[in-house]
């Protein structure tokens, strides 16, 4: 079923907290990697709140879904989402970064509720969420396996190893999604690598494959809800974003892929946020 | 099948240590039915196969893919399953040293690796197939366990020990028939403790793996010379047995490290820190392969090339025979 209208409105609702809380751990972490976290945001909120089976209180429940950040830089922006579900007290969040915090810029398994896997090393996300697919099927287990891998992480080649061991095992129970925001730390992606045509490179492996705005809390439904409903084949989704999503000055520039902020530029990108939200609302 | 015992091999001295690993691990997965066993197309030459054949289902082949089999294997793990994990030496700890270390190990994930073709066993292949680094990488991984069996039948007692130990073992095999050591499979083994072979009073032959042979031969001539020497099978690297080793620093004040691995970073140099760390003098000296990449032979020969097949034991011993080891007053106070 489509999600409706309120169910969209209520999402973009939260995906406008959590990136204004992203804002915020950045300022107070004293810099992180905000451009990449505000471009996974929408995906990553329409996991956690509505399509991922999860019980907060119960981080090891065996038959909840799966996430794993293969673009596990992203972990800021995840924090601030896993904190925001009652994995564990937000106020924790202030020690981001910080000696002895248990949340460094990659998050860690052991010491996280919530992260089902330490990532943070490109190109091993996908290979994992492999092996826990087919652990779903070898259990009998309806549980599904969602990873978000980054685009230029696909630069590494275990990605396409992996992508060709979850054809092979019809790992209908996987579903991946790209966060393209076409960047990567050194410049573009496609002025550094070559990942186009990206879509027809997993077709070819075998994956069913879809092409989103990722920004767009519909068609991010839509393709979540027909992923779900694929019978041998692992998904792909595809989602265009922009790296730094909302935040004007950070929109599409590299150099923000890490970064910090004073109260000012805080300020400033909560102003962005707000003013982006309100045309869409 | 001996009491306590969850493993029985006809003929174990006939066998290599693979085929008894193969075997072994097939007759595990009744007892541990969690055990999902993966191999990157070497379900044949690792006989990581032999369970295959009775598991299917429970097997998976990735192809030539080893990076993504070890992440695999963690996923697995994370799924509630015991993944045994087999490729060649040189693959799992270079090659995918990233994936055992960072998505096993870091996450202290329930995966045990048995690794073939380790040191030079295949040496024939030349140096893209010899793992000499091995020891090194893994013993430096937290949380890692370390273990190289001497022969076919420790290598059963290895892999039935890692199943009971919780989080990831790293066991280390050769490739061919490497000689037997040991006659029963109920001498005690324990992860973490070494095995004293035969006792002696002039030296101590600490060796691991195929060296434990060389040990055992070694100490037969010295005998005939009239020299008596102990030898032990330091079978777990990490943790290592600290107690055997300084026991054998004051009974005999003579050292020597027999490993088929790079003599910087393995067994050899797993046992000199203990020692030094214990300010207790002592004559040592590690044998290994030297810090090069092997000529192409049949082990045997590499082994004698190298001098640490029983010939060269014999050498070094002779050597260290002649070093003067300063008295320690304290030594019988301290220990």
């Amino acid at each position: 079923m489509p999600l409706s209208k309120d169910e969209i409105k209520m999402l973009n609702s939260k995906a406008q907290e959590i990136r204004k809380k992203i804002v915020d751990i950045t300022f107070t972490a004293g810099g992180g990697h905000v451009g990449g976290s505000l471009s996974q945001t929408d995906v990553l909120v329409a996991l956690y709140y509505k399509y991922l089976k999860i019980d907060p209180s119960k981080p090891d429940w065996e038959d909840r879904d799966r996430f794993i950040l293969s673009k596990g830089h992203g972990g800021l922006g995840w924090a601030a989402i896993l904190g925001d579900k009652g994995y564990f007290d937000t106020s924790l969040l202030k020690n981001f970064n910080k000696t002895g915090s248990p949340f460094g810029m990659h998050l860690d398994s052991l010491k996280v509720p919530g992260c089902d896997a330490s990532t943070g090393s490109l190109g091993h996300g996908l290979a994992i969420a492999t092996g826990l697919a087919k652990g779903a099927k070898l259990k009998g287990k309806k549980w599904k396996t969602c990873v978000m891998v980054g685009d230029g992480e696909l630069c590494e080649g275990s990605n396409w190893e992996a992508a060709i061991i979850a054809a092979r095992n019809k790992l209908n129970n996987l579903i991946g999604f790209v966060d393209r925001n076409k960047n990567m730390i050194d410049g573009p992606t496609e002025e550094i690598s070559q990942l186009e045509p990206l879509a027809d490179k997993f077709v070819a492996f075998g994956w069913n494959v879809m092409s989103i705005d990722g920004h767009d809390m519909a068609k991010i439904g839509e393709a979540i809800e027909k992923a779900l409903k694929s019978r041998t084949k692992p998904t792909m989704i595809i989602c265009d974003t922009i790296k730094g999503k909302c935040v004007d000055f950070m929109e599409d520039d590299p150099t923000w892929h890490y970064g910090g902020l004073d109260s000012d530029k805080r300020d400033q990108a909560f102003e962005c946020i707000d003013k982006y939200y309100s045309k869409i609302k | 099948m001996a009491e306590g015992m969850t493993w029985t091999v006809a003929d174990g001295d006939q066998l290599t240590q693979a085929e008894i690993y193969g075997e072994v691990l097939s007759q595990l997965g009744d007892k541990y039915p969690e055990i999902i066993a993966l191999t990157a197309d070497l379900a044949g030459s690792t006989k990581i196969g032999r369970f295959g054949k009775k598991f299917p289902d429970r097997f998976i082949n990735v192809g030539i893919a080893e990076n993504t089999m070890f992440g695999m294997a963690a996923g697995l793990a994370m799924a509630g399953f015991t993944p045994v994990v087999s490729t060649f030496a040189v693959f799992t700890a270079l090659r995918s040293a990233e994936q055992v270390r960072t998505d096993i190990c870091y996450q202290n994930l329930n995966v045990k690796i048995i690794s073939s073709h380790a040191g030079l066993s295949f040496g024939q292949a030349g140096s893209t197939h010899h793992c000499t680094e091995d020891i090194a990488v893994m013993r430096s991984f937290a949380n890692m366990i370390v273990i190289v069996p001497a022969d076919g039948i420790e290598t059963g007692n290895a892999v039935a020990a890692a199943m009971e130990w919780p989080g990831p073992v790293y066991i280390r095999i050769g490739r061919g028939f490497e000689p037997t050591v040991h006659t029963t499979q109920d001498y005690g083994f324990e992860i973490g403790k070494a095995v004293t072979m035969r006792d002696g009073s002039d030296v101590t032959l600490i060796g691991c793996g195929v060296g434990v042979k060389h040990c055992m031969q070694a100490a037969d001539v010295l005998q005939q010379q009239g020299l008596s020497a102990r030898v032990i099978d330091m079978h777990t690297i990490k943790p290592i047995d600290k107690e055997a080793i300084l026991k054998a620093v004051m009974d005999t004040r003579r050292i020597i490290t027999v490993e088929d691995h790079n003599i910087y970073g393995g067994m050899g140099s797993a046992v000199a820190d203990v020692i030094v760390e214990a300010g207790k003098a002592c004559a040592f000296k590690k044998l290994g392969v030297p810090d090069a990449y092997s000529i192409v032979g049949y082990p045997e020969d590499l082994y004698h090339y190298y001098k640490f097949d029983a010939d060269g034991i014999v050498e070094t011993v002779s050597e260290l025979m002649k070093m003067e080891i300063e008295e320690d007053e304290d030594w019988e106070d301290e220990t």
